[in-house]
């Protein structure tokens, strides 16, 4: 299918698969019942599950397959966030414009730091690209004021009239693709259930299932096949003639550019950006999701931003009454000590347990979730003839 | 002029804690060979060392007063220190003013400690892997460190003042002829910079005259032959961990007057840490040093208002400029040694 192997094709189509039926999947629990707060899919968070995850999957092109770490991701993002709020603040409410200057501005911005950090490599590159995004964001909050708002970043205003027409009633516009609002959603309510399907979410989802598709061709290729040949062995690459500068900067500005495409998408769904998004740390969370989900595989990245994401919107919901009630079963005295004892690990405490689970992943796990996935089906497998059903639910690289 | 000479002591304190920090870097990189992205957390509970052993000091319990009476006719309730019950009323009041600098003594063995966990523990294992994977497994201990500290001490930053002493400002003008009131300068930043310089001091002065120094020395330069001589270096190499991780341990208890320590101050300074270890020369000691006295006073300098006309926003970037600019013309950066961390 489309240049895939059969493999690639089932990955693919699982996936395909996973991001339609979407709004199903996350709401599994019927609305009002208490297992209803675990419900992940409202609009908002399933934006947020395919946005970061085309941010992970560029990250991961950089990252998986040059070993390159780039501690600076976020500001391609931030850069890719500005370009499309501008647009749509002076062009067109449309916000296909808007993603494709994101990702244009992005891969210029990228070129240009990547061309400076590449110099470079190992934590030198590290530190290289963490100043570039470090300047890029104190730039943004202070002397570009005028351009990136400052501290309070740009929004749609009413004042703002749009070259291609905007509302002339003096309402706040809002993005839309070809007239159609990114907020429409369309209900369906069966029995207790109430699932939600948002236009802006799908049209998210669309740009995800591309850049998916075009990081599967990506590692197939010839190209892909250059990057991890940087990744092994430089110095061999030198002496067989090739320049490997060439390649890791072209992965580079692709990767910019996923996170630039990442930004535009971000501010097509919710129209306003603030500098704290190229913050360092946001570059640093790219960093865990990609580690997390795994580093050099197709689907990790994915994944990982969707744990990531489901942890900081769901999981740091819980507060101490609800442990309660899990434990209620309990008597009293074990009641207390649980909920003392799971309680740090969840609600606010989420970073904690990311943490953790992250520095677990880099010390027993190189390959991430998928890789654990793996070996637990590869353990299912070889017990096959026993009477064990296969674990293996998750698509293998 | 007078103008100068400000910046110049605004950016000795700063200078000094950027100094501190990168030298700590510099010798766990120059002896096992590991990036430590969790410096900045080490950095982060030294700070808060000083707030525990405030904390400690400050406890107290109730006595009633049967003198006064209060409103419901009750005796009144008299806070009683433990300090103040074991030491007496003027010596107690003295012990808790003077909790911050107490906290270094409390400070440098449980830092010794957690250098010690933390490198037999986790980072020996990690030796041989790549540099990659040494960045995101002290990144994400950092990470930890941090959560573990927000979840004891909240997310607020929680004042910690200096003694009594030494509150207030130097008019330092007028030692050199200026008018008074022209160059003031906290006492306590004061107090820090000469404290750092004899940290800094005393850790080249042990690496320098004292045969443990000496091996560690040779350690680093060729590890194996020293090891080939009988000489049992992981184990000194660990100690150094240990010595690095009190350093910047003992720099966060100074700092935390300066800055109310919360618990995500590790993080702040371990970014401009890193950028100054890379400045100074990855692995040399005194390009450390020197990097980090020149970054924190050429950040203040760009500051002044004059220059800020000038250029806006310089102050915010000149760091990171200077970085950008150092690595690309001098890849080994101020004063690198030869062959180290040159890929």
């Amino acid at each position: 299918m489309l240049g895939l192997t059969k493999q690639d094709s089932k990955l693919m189509l699982i996936v395909i698969g996973l991001v339609i039926l979407a709004p199903f999947i996350l709401n599994p629990f019927p609305e009002g019942s208490a297992m209803a707060q675990f419900n992940a899919g409202y609009p908002d968070l399933m934006q947020r599950f395919v946005i970061f995850g085309i941010f992970a999957i560029g990250f991961n092109l950089l990252f998986g397959l040059t070993g390159y770490l780039s501690f600076g991701h976020a500001a391609f993002l931030g850069v890719g966030s500005y370009a499309a709020i501008w647009s749509l603040k002076l062009i067109t409410l449309n916000v296909l414009p808007g993603i494709v200057f994101a990702i244009i501005v992005a891969g210029a911005f990228s070129f240009v730091v990547g061309y400076v950090s590449l110099r470079r490599s190992g934590i030198y590159f590290s530190i290289l690209t963490l100043a570039f995004a470090q300047m890029s964001y104190a730039l943004a909050y202070s002397v570009l004021t005028p351009i990136t708002g400052g501290e309070t970043g740009l929004q749609i205003k009413n004042t703002d009239s749009p070259l291609l027409g905007g509302p002339t009633d003096g309402s706040i516009g809002r993005a839309n693709l070809f007239g159609a609002e990114m907020g429409n959603s369309f209900e369906l309510n069966i029995g207790n259930w109430l699932f939600t399907f948002n236009l802006g979410y799908y049209i998210a989802a669309a740009f995800m299932l591309a850049a998916f598709y075009l990081s599967i061709r990506i590692f197939r290729s010839p190209f892909g096949i250059m990057l991890r040949a940087v990744k092994s062995n430089q110095q061999r690459m030198n002496y067989t003639g090739l320049t490997p500068k060439r390649y890791t900067l072209s992965a580079f500005v692709i990767s910019g550019m996923f996170a630039g495409l990442a930004g535009g998408l971000m501010v097509a769904m919710d129209t306003q950006v603030g500098p704290e998004r190229m913050f360092w740390t946001a570059s640093g969370e790219v960093v865990i999701m990609t580690i997390l989900g795994g580093a050099g595989t197709l689907f990790g990245p994915v994944l990982g931003a969707g744990f990531i994401k489901y942890m900081e919107n769901i999981v740091s919901k819980i507060n101490k009454d609800i442990l309660h009630e899990w434990f209620a079963f309990m008597p009293d005295g074990l009641e207390d000590f649980m909920v003392a004892l799971v309680y740090p690990f969840i609600g606010k405490g989420w970073h904690l347990t990311l943490g953790i689970m992250f520095m677990l992943v880099v010390i027993f796990l190189p390959g991430g979730l998928v890789e654990g996935g793996q070996r637990i089906a590869a353990k299912f497998r070889r017990t096959k003839n026993a009477d064990t059903p296969d674990g293996a639910s998750k698509p293998a690289e | 002029m007078d103008q100068i000479i400000v910046q110049i002591l605004n950016g000795l304190d700063k200078g000094s804690a950027y100094a501190l920090i990168a030298l700590g870097l510099t010798l766990i990189f120059g002896t096992l060979g590991v990036v430590n992205f969790a410096h900045g957390a080490l950095f982060m509970l030294g700070s808060f060392c000083a707030v525990i052993l405030s904390r400690i000091l400050s406890a107290s319990h109730e006595v009633a007063d049967p003198t006064r009476l209060d409103f419901l006719g009750n005796p009144a309730m008299n806070k009683v220190f433990y300090v103040q019950d074991m030491f007496g009323e003027a010596a107690g009041a003295a012990i808790m003013d003077w909790a911050v600098p107490l906290a270094i003594l409390f400070s440098i063995p449980v830092m010794i400690g957690v250098g010690f966990i933390m490198e037999r523990g986790l980072i020996k294992h990690f030796y041989k892997r790549p540099h990659a994977d040494q960045i995101l497994v002290t990144f994400g201990l950092a990470i930890v460190l941090q959560e573990v500290i927000k979840y004891f001490f909240g997310a607020n930053p929680i004042q910690t003042p200096a003694p009594d002493a030494f509150k207030g400002s130097l008019d330092f003008g007028v030692f050199l002829g200026y008018e008074a009131n022209a160059i003031m300068y906290p006492y306590w930043r004061l107090v820090y910079f000469f404290f750092s310089a004899v940290i800094i001091a005393a850790v080249f002065a042990f690496l320098q005259f004292t045969t443990f120094g000496m091996v560690v020395r040779a350690g680093m330069a060729d590890r194996e032959t020293v090891g080939l001589l009988g000489i049992d270096i992981d184990k000194r190499f660990t100690f150094m961990f240990g010595l690095a991780a009190a350093v910047a341990g003992v720099a966060g208890v100074m700092y935390a007057p300066i800055v109310a320590p919360n618990y995500h101050m590790g993080m702040d300074f371990l970014v401009l840490s890193f950028v100054v270890v890379v400045v100074g020369g990855m692995g040399s000691l005194p390009g450390a040093v020197a990097a980090g006295f020149l970054l924190g006073i050429l950040e203040s300098f760009a500051s002044m208002p004059v220059i800020v006309d000038i250029l806006p926003g310089i102050n915010q970037i000149i760091i990171y400029l200077v970085a950008i600019v150092i690595l690309l013309t001098r890849p080994r950066g101020l004063m690198g040694r030869k062959g180290v961390m040159e890929d």
